[in-house]
């Protein structure tokens, strides 16, 4: 099971950071997002609503890095493991705690709803700021940011969500500093947040993956 | 260095904490040549829609079973689901015809693969406390098992320290 989670995280965070990558032509392969001015393809206009109502726009990304994560309540593991994971995170951070701003965007807007992302986060750190919107609204974002998410219909008339798990790093700028997937260790993630607050460029500590940027593009 | 599963308790407070600083194991169940270990649930965020539920099954016979269904006095509903990842992409799904038990085999339903949907949780899952869960195999009939709530998997204590 671990081997395999961790080939994917592999891919995945390779996947990403090649899409990041404006000087690389692989990020053609990503690139049905509109085009924006910035450097990077990932990121964008947006506009949704947090838990308590107010409403968060790309502009609330200047000025504090960020971490952003698409889920949806209804996923059993990854999603409330994760908003775990980044409660821990801004508690180890101590007082730089408060310098991240930490976004948990649903890919399920039908479910949930204001009310309902408002009671799932009293699960966990407060600062976490859960973001609805309509459904148009959740595209717009998701295209912003490259996320792929499918409703999947099932035969009881019920429906499960599809979803990128990583998490984004977005630097105070308002760009795409890189990605964090899933179980990723603490001790991995904890220099990027350090970076990431002290306006270093997240400084990933993994082994070349050349291999694993052939198997992704395959 | 606390232990994984007791920062993340901190995190989520409560009477429960101090309950599972020492997690209780869930006691094996058995059913015919099967017998089911270390059951265990994660705790429910406030309004979650599903909880879910993970366990070890051993078929020490010699001929295969299978699991086709579960249910729960805590769950208005419940299903057999299997995830995958592929490229980054979490996908979960039922799972068609039940999950086969070899003769002779193990099969774990784990982190990241096949699991039971506790959906429509009652009342909250809360660390420290169990969801009895009644495993329905084709072959061995059903089984009651109490599933443990807690952080993380009673026997995935190596992939905690990774944490």
């Amino acid at each position: 099971m671990r081997p395999r989670r961790m080939i994917a995280l592999l891919m995945l965070c390779v996947g990403a950071l090649s899409a990041c990558d404006t000087s690389n032509s692989r990020q053609k392969k990503t690139g049905e997002g509109r085009p924006t001015a910035s450097s990077t393809s990932i990121g964008g206009p947006f506009k949704l609503t947090d838990q308590k109502g107010k409403t968060v726009t790309e502009r609330d990304l200047v000025g504090k890095p960020s971490l952003i994560f698409f889920g949806f309540t209804f996923c059993p593991e990854v999603c409330p493991t994760t908003l775990l994971h980044i409660s821990k995170w801004l508690k180890d951070l101590g007082p730089n705690g408060g310098k991240i701003n930490t976004f948990y965007v649903t890919i399920d807007p039908q479910r949930d709803t204001q009310k309902q992302l408002q009671l799932y986060l009293s699960s966990f750190d407060p600062r976490i700021r859960g973001l609805t919107g309509s459904p148009a609204q959740i595209a717009e974002v998701a295209k912003a940011y490259h996320v792929y998410y499918k409703r999947v219909n099932l035969k009881n008339g019920d429906y499960v969500m599809d979803h990128s798990t990583m998490i984004y790093m977005i630097d105070a700028a308002g760009r795409f500093a890189g990605p964090i997937g899933y179980g990723e260790p603490d001790d991995h993630v904890m220099p990027l947040l350090r970076d990431l607050i002290s306006r270093r460029k997240p400084k990933f500590r993994q082994p070349d993956p050349s291999t694993s940027i052939e198997r992704s593009e395959g | 260095m606390l232990p994984y599963a007791i920062r993340h308790l901190l995190l989520l407070g409560g009477a429960a904490t101090t309950l599972a600083l020492v997690p209780a194991e869930a006691k094996d169940a058995h059913a015919g040549t099967l017998r089911i270990s270390g059951a265990w649930s994660r705790p429910t965020p406030g309004g979650a829609p599903a909880g879910i539920g993970y366990a070890t099954v051993r078929n020490a016979g010699s001929r295969p079973d299978r699991l086709v269904g579960a249910s729960s006095p805590n769950a208005e509903r419940t299903e057999l689901h299997d995830m995958s990842f592929r490229d980054g992409v979490m996908q979960m799904r039922p799972v068609k015809g039940g999950i086969v038990i070899p003769a002779g085999k193990t099969v774990r339903l784990a982190p990241s693969g096949y699991h039971v949907m506790l959906i429509g949780p009652k009342r909250p899952f809360v660390v420290g406390g169990t969801v009895p869960v009644t495993l329905r195999f084709e072959h061995a009939g059903s089984v009651k098992v109490a599933f443990d709530v807690r952080m993380s998997s009673p026997d995935m204590a190596n992939e905690d320290k990774q944490r």
